[in-house]
């Protein structure tokens, strides 16, 4: 049973046991705009929690996407390079990174999908 | 991950399309201070392709438009910029730069002379209170300026404008030339543009600016489109864009806009300085880039030569819906590479490769230019 959870700057993440999949969310893919470019990390780099790990350019601007949990990336999306479409809340297309969480702890603070549903439409 | 900001929480300015705007559900952001669209709907792409493909509208009326007219008129732009304006005929329009004492630019704006002592000018919406000072500061008793705040002004762009103003606003420009203006009752109309398609800028009372876009974006071929897509149209032209690719700092000459200037002049502002950049003497020179890797290059990142040796700065870049590639343009040491060298860019520590490219990335379409003047 995997357990998602949202931060408030609009990535998400699967979790299953001490392994999480991280990615950003729809609303933050309508809010970009036009997607032209992913910049992934390499295969086994060691991240702290808030860490940049990518970066995602559209038409307009470069938006760095951010880890919400330390650990080590165990494997990266390259496929999600040439089919930026996929780049949203789509668990088993969208996911950038796989991490090996090193403290699960910091996940526990995260929304769940109805908070995070609430958070957005605070924002607009 | 970080988001574009979506409010301001200070007081903007707005257009006398702001309305328009939001009824059209655009994506708003400040620009010059003012809260304007930067894409619609549509999306930055599908409004940069349809204008090249057919015709898109833009809301720009926080422009500056001012008149400057009397018998010193010609006189002080020919003092305050590098241009033969006072060569111009009635009625054509010439693309020119205010310079200041260090050789720099105050700005750049679109000079069109009226009649022999009328000129109309549009001017940088960043730098209109600049552009005004200074040219007051400099104002003669015999010229006289008028800032034309009362009006609209609102691009019409793309390879079916002609088309479109006929149809929509029944005004045939079919006898227009590039860089031509002419009036028709209350609108002031120019053939020219900031996307390298043929097109026009209509300026109007601001009272029907909101009647005149409601009539251009009920044809069929005609998407309003945002300032993100603007920018990556004029991008793609090699055109700067001022307080990115020009500013106080940059000479003409260094921004590649020799062509802007009077043969032989001497005597404007800033020529003594200007003069130290002619024959090739220039420390800078403004290039295009284009990255033949993948990645996106922006503001800002650094140019390197294949062995290291840093060659300058990238001032704008961005991804080219056109070219389906990454393009900039920045300032190069022309004593140390030339148009076609490979290059390095550096984005966030990553060496991406590209070369350097003449200026623009895509040819114009514009109308050609008329031979003859106009009367």
């Amino acid at each position: 049973m995997s357990d998602i959870k949202y931060t408030s700057d609009h990535e998400w993440m699967k979790i299953e046991g001490n392994t999480a999949w991280i990615g950003i969310t729809t609303y933050a893919r309508h809010a970009l705009g036009d997607l032209v470019y992913l910049e992934l990390p390499e295969n086994g780099r060691s991240l702290k929690k808030g860490d940049n790990f990518a970066v995602v350019e559209s038409v307009k601007a470069a938006s760095e996407i951010y880890t919400p949990v330390s650990g080590k990336i165990v494997a990266v999306n390259d496929a999600l390079s040439d089919n930026l479409e996929d780049l949203k809340e789509d668990l088993d297309k969208g996911w950038i990174i796989k991490i090996e969480m090193s403290d699960a702890a910091e996940a526990q603070g995260l929304m769940d999908a109805t908070s995070y549903k609430k958070y957005t439409e605070s924002l607009s | 991950m970080s988001l574009p900001p979506e409010k301001q929480a200070h007081p903007m300015k707005t257009t006398p399309l702001h309305a328009q705007h939001l009824a059209l559900n655009a994506k708003m952001a400040e620009f010059a201070g003012y809260d304007m669209p930067i894409q619609y709907p549509l999306g930055v792409l599908g409004e940069h392709n349809w204008t090249r493909e057919k015709c898109g509208v833009f809301d720009v009326s926080h422009m500056g438009q001012i008149w400057l007219e009397g018998a010193g008129a010609a006189a002080l732009w020919e003092h305050l910029t590098p241009s033969a304006i006072s060569k111009l005929g009635h009625g054509v329009a010439k693309y020119s730069v205010l310079t200041n004492e260090e050789g720099g630019m105050v700005d750049d704006l679109i000079i069109t002379r009226l009649s022999e002592d009328k000129f109309f000018a549009v001017i940088n919406a960043g730098c209109k209170d600049k552009d005004i000072g200074w040219i007051k500061s400099h104002l003669p008793d015999d010229a006289k300026l008028t800032i034309h705040d009362d009006r609209a002004l609102i691009a019409i762009q793309g390879p079916l404008s002609e088309k479109i103003v006929r149809e929509t606003l029944n005004i045939d420009c079919s006898n227009l030339g590039y860089m031509r203006y002419f009036e028709h009752g209350p609108h002031w109309i120019s053939r020219l543009g900031y996307t390298g398609e043929d097109g026009f800028e209509i300026s109007i009372p601001q009272d029907i600016a909101a009647q005149i876009w409601g009539k251009l974006l009920q044809h069929s071929d005609v998407k309003p489109v945002g300032l993100a897509a603007r920018d990556s149209l004029r991008l793609e032209m090699g055109y700067p864009l001022y307080g990115h690719d020009i500013d106080a700092t940059t000479s003409p000459l260094e921004a590649d806009l020799g062509w802007i200037m009077g043969k032989d002049k001497t005597g404007y502002i800033g020529y003594d300085a200007i003069k130290n950049h002619m024959g090739g003497k220039a420390l800078r020179k403004r290039v295009g880039v284009r990255l033949t890797d993948k990645g996106i290059a922006r503001e800002g990142a650094e140019i390197f030569t294949l062995s290291g040796e840093k060659l300058g700065d990238l001032t704008s870049g961005g991804f080219s819906p056109t070219l389906s590639e990454a393009i900039g343009q920045g300032y190069i040491n022309p004593h140390k590479a030339n148009i076609g060298d490979d290059v390095l860019v550096r984005v966030r520590g990553r060496d991406i490769k590209g070369v350097l490219t003449a200026l623009p990335f895509v040819k114009p379409k514009t109308k050609a230019t008329p031979k003859q003047k106009s009367a």
